[in-house]
């Protein structure tokens, strides 16, 4: 089988809840191997297009293709491809840090699961910590630990919904420097954010989800271009991505910040 | 495919399980209340009750088993609560696994627990004159009754668990399953009853699976009470299954 060259694509993806219309025809693609920041505020949407695209959801309208696999017709093959990291960490607080991946190991019939969870704690920062109860560990620790839990197998496709909110300045370097390194390997990785600095230090390409659709996509550079370059300054300054959403957005809860 | 789903629902057994065993508390509070029960009923009230038999921690029995069944399972919802609120029930559906090995880990988590509660129980029980002439297959058939029973009531677990907004709601739909024995023939004959509450009595399911529990203990003819029981506990198994699954088509795509 060769492997496609987008990794994700979605198209006219429509979703609401009741009357509320929260995707209203997303259309973005995903190149192999690259990692893509979805960008957008609050209540924007970027969860249920995580979902949908990891196949807990169905959408009203629109496709959705993950690896080649459209996520209605063939979810199973969908979740042979990838790997979630939900908005809130995932992890079984009962259990050790190491029983957890064994667990996961062990779902996804890889073979040696113990050899693999104490590989991924070492590599984590975890070994001390993997004897110990979950309920014990940090935000940090446990986010980690999430992320851990989803490189088991080695999917082609990661999808971190807001994989630093709520983590302290210092672990949410930790997890930049994962998502780095992992997408050094060739996995391609799907990330949502409120933080506009998060998706300029992290992604390759990115899109603003705003009111139901795509309001703009494509690279750090191409955004920038989006604003017209500041004329009267003596230093000569680089518009910052939240100037661009800003600009672009130019709405009310964007010009309160 | 089918060895697949073994596989996972092992593995989702061993994780619940250990859920069991390691918050201890649960299993004292699952064992303790229907102990207290039994002691409050053998000791206190049981002078007092007259059920025609000799042994009165005997008739007790099969209505005590019953209760820690009912309070039993209430842990059930609250794990399942517990994983659908912490989203490592979304993080599993987003596997590459069988999907049903999620709710069939709870499932036999719960034949599991209430088992080794009902073996506690009976130990308990042993202690203060609890004797019985049961056969092999007397205990086969009890152990079969019982293990219905749990099952049925496990599938009502899981609809409150998969639905349920609050702890309280996942786990307060087993209070009245608790009182039900109080109103059947578990702890005082039925023929003692005023005639709205007998015919309650007599008609719900806790009476028949009671007297065919206590028939299989006595070695006496069981006659249609274990016919009854059982269908009553198919019955419940059947509707709540089917509700369950609706909840859980409605929760996950
Ligand atoms: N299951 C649901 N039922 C009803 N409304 C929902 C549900 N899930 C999300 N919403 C609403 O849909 C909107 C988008 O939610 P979400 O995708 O979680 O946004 P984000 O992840 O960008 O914060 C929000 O207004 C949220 O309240
Ligand atoms: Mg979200």
């Amino acid at each position: 089988m060769k492997t496609p060259p987008l990794a994700i694509q979605v198209s006219g993806l429509q979703k609401s809840y009741g009357k509320l219309e929260v995707l209203k025809g997303v259309d973005f693609s995903v190149a192999s191997g690259s990692i893509f920041a979805l960008l957008g505020s609050n209540g924007a949407g970027k969860t249920t297009v995580v979902r949908i695209l990891s196949t807990l959801l169905k959408p009203d309208g629109g496709t959705a293709t993950v690896n080649g696999f459209d996520a209605v017709a063939k979810p199973e093959r969908v979740r042979e491809s990838i790997s979630l990291t939900g908005q809130f960490a995932a992890v079984d607080e009962i259990l050790t840090g190491r029983e957890n991946l064994i667990m996961v190991a062990k779902l996804r019939l890889v073979p040696n699961p113990g050899t693999v969870a104490d590989d991924l704690l070492a590599r984590f920062g975890l070994s001390d910590a993997g004897g110990r109860r979950v309920a014990t560990y940090s935000g940090g620790m446990r986010r980690r630990l999430d992320i851990a839990m989803s490189l088991i197998g080695d999917p082609p496709v990661i999808f971190l919904d807001e994989p630093t909110t709520g983590l302290d300045p210092e672990a949410r370097l930790e997890v930049w420097h994962e998502i780095q390194s992992l997408a050094g390997k060739g996995t391609t990785i799907l990330l949502t954010t409120q933080y506009l600095e998060e998706a300029e230090k992290l992604a390759d390409r990115i899109a603003i989800l705003h009111q139901g659709i795509i309001i703009v996509s494509g690279t750090l550079a191409e955004l920038r271009q989006l604003l017209p370059p500041a004329k009267a300054e003596l230093v000569e300054r680089q518009p910052t991505l939240e100037e661009i959403f800003l600009a672009i957005v130019g709405n009310k809860e964007g010009a309160r910040r | 495919m089918s060895a697949h789903v073994i596989s996972n629902t092992g593995v989702m057994l061993g994780r619940s399980i250990r859920h069991v065993t390691r918050s201890m508390d649960t299993i004292i509070t699952v064992t303790i209340m229907p102990i207290a029960f039994m002691l409050l009923f053998r000791y206190v009230f049981g002078g007092a009750i007259q059920t025609g038999t000799d042994n009165y921690t005997n008739y007790l029995m099969p209505g005590i088993l019953l209760i820690a069944i009912a309070s039993g399972i209430s842990y059930t919802g609250f794990r399942l609560f517990n994983d659908m609120q912490s989203g490592i029930f979304e993080r599993f559906h987003s596997m590459p696994i069988a999907r049903s090995s999620v709710l069939w880990g709870h499932v036999l988590t719960s034949v599991v627990s209430n088992a080794i509660s009902v073996v506690v129980i009976i130990a308990v029980g042993l202690v203060m004159g609890f004797r019985t002439s049961a056969g092999i297959l007397d205990w086969l058939a009890v152990a079969a009754i019982l293990a219905m029973f749990t099952l049925s009531l496990t599938w009502v677990a899981m609809i409150a668990g998969l639905a349920a907004s609050s702890t309280d709601g996942a786990t307060a739909f087993s209070y009245p399953l608790i009182f039900l024995p109080f109103i059947s023939s578990a702890f005082v004959p039925t023929e003692t009853m005023p005639g709205p509450v007998k015919a309650f009595a007599e008609n719900q399911p806790v009476t028949s699976i009671v007297n065919a529990l206590r028939a299989l203990f006595e070695q006496q003819p069981v006659g249609n009470d274990i016919w009854i029981a059982l269908g009553w506990c198919a019955g419940i198994l059947i509707v709540a299954y089917a509700f369950a699954m609706r909840v859980y088509h409605r929760k996950v795509a």
